[in-house]
């Protein structure tokens, strides 16, 4: 329950825009639940009104069914408009928490989103957000009405027979008790079963998920042996987690129903002995009933609440997660755009306790071509990430045209690159959408030429619409290859002064890539650009080389410089050609 | 459906004890009106307290047997659930592990795995609460109604008339809300889609300054999900109080009609305060009802969903043969294979023919989507070929029995996948019974043994899910060392070099080449160097064959292989 009262704050904060819901539901759900209440007391009073044979007051009985179905009509009318306001304030609340959340996914810093797996933080504003709404929508409903019943049936069993009253009273806890005991002794059997679930799931994931390479290696049988032997585990514990949670409400009915024996007990012989009449024991009884009721209402309840709560404090952890540090108030843009970037003294590191890049310096005057070479794990891509502010350096600057790019707005900065990376990404949508990303504003005719340069024109037009056809998560049945060449279409269109491309042509087969070469040369020509590259020949016309290894740069040059130091780079293109 | 009521065999016990006893103790509670009305009209009148003390012990006893038998029925039902559901995910799971690549790539891999959890915990819970709770409530509302007809013909009519018309209104809702919250379901779908294409494309969307962009994009389908839920949310409010209203128009009803009846002395006082007693117990359980009616829609579904994936048969026949051979390389043989995928207008690819002797290694090359991968594909069945025929020691494949045939093929597949375990455990795949030493070999021949020797434990050192502890350059080799712990007498490197770096990939082609028991070798690559030294290269263009030689025949006769080369190794070389 600790730090649950920063959540319950928070929460609250969500609610606030919508307190004149929240006040109309309360009011009406007292207005329903206290005329809902007083129903068994006019039921009993026809009852009494039953004395036998020719000894019956009709009239009496006729006006008391006119006052009830006034009663009921009122009730359930109070009731539904309850419900109705404690739809409005649980969805409108949870819509405004998943703008917030979505809102600070688009302000959060690359480590956040690179660390974090994205399937965890969807679950936070999907499935969390759910079973928020879910618990607040209950607890909004049951909690409220049910203490008014509990309090109102206590105040009206106790005018109408004070000893009887206090049996019930006094009996009631009886029932919380076995039910509290039963969740207590239970909890950790569910702890259990979820464990043993996790495992299970986690098999699935890996069996199913790479069922090809299973059966490639005819791992079937070891993979239902292992899959077989959790599943009965977790059959042995579910049983024993279900079968001891659902003791909760046989147990708390046998209590309830002593209780109603008690009530019929003593109420029968206060009857007997003239303190009160059978309409009166009759309502008696239904209370006894209702009274109960709401007891275990209210604690399943608090259960759905908790665990909503919980949830809550997922989202909100989400929420008030860090943001990249603001842009500054008044950015200074450079007053060109040529593209001149020069990197000074730039230290950086993904995880502090190990440094990656160490006091990197690099000159790249406007328009020049510079090709990054390196094994794995070098420092390639993180080299993009810094440039593109994607990540901000831990020491020394990055300027862009003489200005240091924290100084400048991000979006002004991004917008001067085109940017293409091997993992391609497409938005589900059109083609066209997908081009004319950079440019929203460009016509047919432009997408359209900028898909030819990229030889992307001919593929499109193959597809179902064409440049209209809807690509889906994923990029749906494109192939890498063709994704790839969309991504390029999108800077063939935009013609940002700088370019970054980060293995853009890795998926693209080396015909297609020599063809849109020639287009690729034209587009860098006098545009600054960063070339991350496997195949060497994509490489060789750049005007500086630059070779990485563990985070320094360990060579500088042209290409045949390079090949004449016989060093690195030398041994990497060397081992293309020769076997 | 049907399938899956097959898995409750074994729990037929359960299955019927279960309910037994659940409407044993459900006519308990039927008879607890009874006592007290008789409590009214015998014990009160005459003012006999031991009488009255008598039924309320019959009470007390009722209510005890009653718990006795709910708890039993509690037992029977959890296990029949629990039972079912275990052997229904064993079969589902086995069931996976036989489909051919065909359904499976139909189906899509995340399909499978949600149907596998979470649709069959629904199942499960369903099941349940079917056993449990489905039968007590119409059991009780009906017996109720049974219980007022032997209190009183005329006023009972009063409660199948309310019964029927709670049923009607309750059926309509539903009918109604159902497929709302279908669309309440889609719209959410729609906001999980919005949130996981931000999370994937952050890059290239703050790349190109698309924040405010895609938070109005959001912002509408978030908008649309609120007013769906919102009109969904007022008709299902409905539920309650509607039925609240009836339930309780039939009590004036009754209460008017009970007050002639006791007037002209047809009924005493009690047999209408049991008769209003039973008004209100089908009141609470009518709404308990409709709230299983909900739950069970869902369980349904997911009932559907599962036996769905049980009614898909592999499309694969299995052969007889056993694999002969002598453990040592295998003959290859391709004519005239063509390849369609199902679903798929056009082949995939077609016309391939050659023959490569054991120990000889084939290298294919072509454009994305030339149809290279297809080939390799057919040589260990993973599909089937649409015309003509690929044979291995000249046995057409399809006449192997499947497991005896991949016994003796490896595979690299095109995207690593290391399981979770230890290194050793995955290195095993390959060779179930391999040695410490077979294992340290294929190390080796991957260029992976310094890497994983580095590591605390070397061949224990334990590989996170997905392998996540590794490079991608590093769980190529620790695939490529799996498949070659094997030695078998075919090995397929579907693009499986990627992400090696030259030298690395040369040193890996010269270390295979060196092996004592050199396997027959097919490489699938975009690379020119990776495949130029194999003894045949098959050069494929658009699903078409257009060149089949060594390497110098190509450059000579195959312009689309000297394309390749070009754009690879430069015209000048």
């Amino acid at each position: 329950m600790k730090g649950n009262g920063k959540t319950i704050k928070k929460i609250l904060h969500y609610l606030k825009p919508y307190w004149f819901f929240m006040l109309c539901s309360v009011i009406f759900a007292a207005a329903s639940s206290l005329l809902a209440l007083y129903l068994p007391v006019l039921t009993g009073e026809a009852v009494d009104l039953l004395l036998g044979k020719g000894k019956v007051d009709m009239d009496g009985i006729a006006a008391i069914i006119i006052k009830i179905a006034i009663l009921i009509s009122l009730s359930a009318a109070g009731q539904w408009i309850m419900n109705a306001c404690n739809n409005h304030v649980a969805y409108c609340s949870v819509r405004d928490i998943r703008q917030s959340a979505f809102e600070k996914l688009q302000r959060l810093p690359l480590s956040y989103l690179d660390s974090h797996a994205a399937g965890d933080t969807m679950s936070r504003m999907i499935a969390d957000v759910d079973s928020f709404a879910d618990g607040l929508l209950m607890g909004f409903t049951q909690f409220f009405t049910g203490l008014l019943t509990i309090g109102g049936t206590l105040v009206l069993m106790l005018m109408i027979h004070k000893w009887v009253a206090l049996t019930v009273i006094v009996l009631t806890p009886l029932s919380l008790f076995v039910a509290a005991f039963i969740a207590k002794n239970t909890s950790s059997l569910f702890k259990a079963q979820s464990k043993t679930r996790a495992v299970q799931t986690g098999i699935i994931d890996e069996m199913t998920g790479n069922i090809k390479l299973v059966q490639a290696f005819s791992h079937e049988e070891e993979a239902q042996a292992l899959f077989d032997g959790n599943n009965e585990e977790l059959g042995k514990i579910s049983l024993k987690a279900i079968f001891f949670s659902s003791l909760t409400n046989p147990s708390t009915r046998f209590v309830n129903n002593l209780i109603y024996a008690m009530v019929a007990l003593f109420g029968g012989k206060a009857v007997i002995d003239g303190l009160m009449g059978v309409g009166q024991l009759t309502a008696f009884l239904s209370y006894a009933n209702q009274y109960t009721k709401p007891f275990n209402e209210i604690s399943g309840v608090m259960t759905e609440l908790q665990n909503s709560i919980t949830c809550a404090g997922r989202v909100f952890e989400l929420i008030e997660e860090l943001p990249e540090p603001e842009d500054p108030a008044e950015p200074e843009e450079p007053e060109c755009a040529e593209g001149a970037v020069s990197i000074k003294n730039v230290s950086f590191s993904y995880d502090k306790s190990r440094s990656l890049l160490t006091d990197l310096n690099l000159e790249v005057p406007a328009g020049k071509r510079i090709a990054i070479v390196g094994p794995t794990g070098c420092g390639k891509t993180t080299l993009i990430n810094l440039l593109m502010r994607f990540y901000d350096v831990d020491a020394g600057s990055i300027e862009v045209d003489g200005k240091d790019i924290r100084k400048r707005s991000r979006r002004s900065l991004r917008a001067g690159y085109g940017m293409v990376l091997q993992e391609t990404w497409l938005k589900p949508g059109t083609i066209k959408e997908n081009i004319s990303l950079g440019k929203p504003e460009a016509t047919d005719e432009e997408i359209e030429e900028a898909a030819r340069r990229s030889h992307a024109h001919s593929f499109i037009m193959q597809l179902k619409d064409g440049y209209d056809t809807v690509i889906g998560e994923d990029g749906g049945q494109l192939s890498q290859g063709q994704k790839q060449l969309i991504c390029i279409s999108r800077i063939m269109l935009s013609l940002p002064p700088m370019l970054i491309l980060d293995e853009a042509t890795s998926s693209i087969d080396t015909r297609t890539e020599m063809k849109i070469q020639d287009a690729f040369a034209k587009m860098m020509q006098g545009r600054t650009s960063f070339i991350v590259a496997h195949r060497l020949s994509t490489i060789k016309e750049a005007d500086t080389i630059l070779v990485m290894k563990d985070g320094n740069i360990i060579e500088k040059g042209r290409h045949a410089e390079l090949l004449e130091q016989g060093g690195f780079y030398s041994k990497l293109y060397r081992s293309q050609y020769e076997m | 459906m049907k399938r899956l009521l097959k898995f409750f065999r074994g729990y037929r016990k359960e299955c019927v004890l279960g309910p037994l006893f659940k409407l044993l103790e459900a006519s308990f509670e039927l008879f607890i009106p009874i006592l007290v009305r008789q409590i009214i009209d015998t014990g009160i009148p005459t003012g006999d307290t031991a009488y009255v003390r008598m039924r309320v012990l019959l009470m007390a006893a009722l209510a005890f047997t009653g718990l006795v038998c709910s708890l039993t029925a509690q037992y029977f039902s959890a296990r029949a659930a629990v039972g079912f559901a275990t052997r229904v995910k064993s079969a589902v799971f086995s069931h996976v592990q036989g489909l051919s690549y065909t359904e499976i790539d139909r189906l899509g891999v995340s399909t499978l795995i949600t149907r596998l959890t979470s649709d069959i915990n629904t199942l499960q819970g369903g099941v349940n609460m079917v056993l449990r709770l489905f039968l007590r409530s119409p059991f009780i509302v009906f017996g109720a109604v049974i219980m007022a007809f032997t209190i009183d013909v005329r006023s009972a009519a009063t409660f199948a008339v309310t019964v029927l018309l709670l049923s009607l209104v309750v059926y309509g809702i539903m009918l109604i809300t159902i497929p709302m919250h279908k669309k309440v379901q889609n719209d959410l779908d729609k906001v999980t889609g919005s949130v996981r294409a931000n999370l994937n494309g952050v890059r290239v969307i703050r790349a190109f300054g698309l924040e405010d962009k895609e938070k109005e994009h959001f912002g509408k389908a978030n908008a649309l999900l609120l007013k769906m839920q919102i009109l969904s949310g007022r008709l299902s409010a409905l539920m309650n109080p509607v039925t609240y209203v009836l339930i309780n128009l039939g009590l004036c009803f009754l209460i008017g009609q009970g007050g002639s009846a006791v007037n002209s002395g047809r009924l005493t006082q009690g047999q209408v305060v049991a008769l209003i007693n039973y008004m209100s117990q089908i009141l609470v359980e009518l709404i308990k009802l409709a709230n299983l009616i909900v739950q069970l829609t869902r369980a349904l579904a997911c009932a559907g969903r599962i036996s769905s994936v049980l009614e898909e048969e592999s499309s694969m026949n299995d052969g007889e043969k056993e694999y002969g051979g002598n453990g040592g390389a295998a003959s290859l043989r391709f004519e005239n294979v063509a390849f369609r995928f199902a679903d798929s207008g056009g082949d995939a690819v077609s016309d391939v023919s050659f023959e490569l002797n054991a120990g000889e290694t084939l290298g294919i090359i072509g454009g994305t989507g030339s149809g290279k991968s297809s080939v390799a594909n057919l040589i260990p069945r993973f599909y089937d070929a649409t015309s003509g025929s690929v044979s291995i020691n000249g046995t057409d494949v399809r006449e192997y029995r499947l497991k005896s045939l991949r016994d003796h093929i490896a595979v690299v597949p095109q995207r690593s996948v290391l399981f979770s375990g230890s290194v050793r455990d995955n290195l095993k795949w390959g060779k179930k019974d391999a040695t410490d030493e077979e294992l340290f070999e294929a190390l080796k021949q991957a260029q992976a043994y310094d890497f994983i020797m580095e590591k605390e434990g070397g061949l224990d050192y334990t590989v996170a899910q997905g392998g996540s502890n590794f490079s991608g350059g590093q769980k190529q080799r620790l695939a490529i060392a799996r498949a070659l712990v094997r030695q078998p007498a075919i090995l397929i490197m579907d693009d499986s070099t990627s992400a090696l770096d030259y030298a690395t990939d040369a040193a890996l082609r010269s270390a295979i080449k060196n092996m004592e028991k050199r396997p027959t070798t097919v490489i699938v690559s975009q690379r020119s160097a990776s495949i130029m030294h194999a003894d045949k290269i098959l050069v494929l263009d658009a699903g078409k064959p257009v060149g089949l030689g060594t390497h110098e025949e190509l450059l000579k006769d195959c312009p689309v292989y000297r394309e390749i080369y070009e754009s690879q190794f430069g015209a000048e070389k």
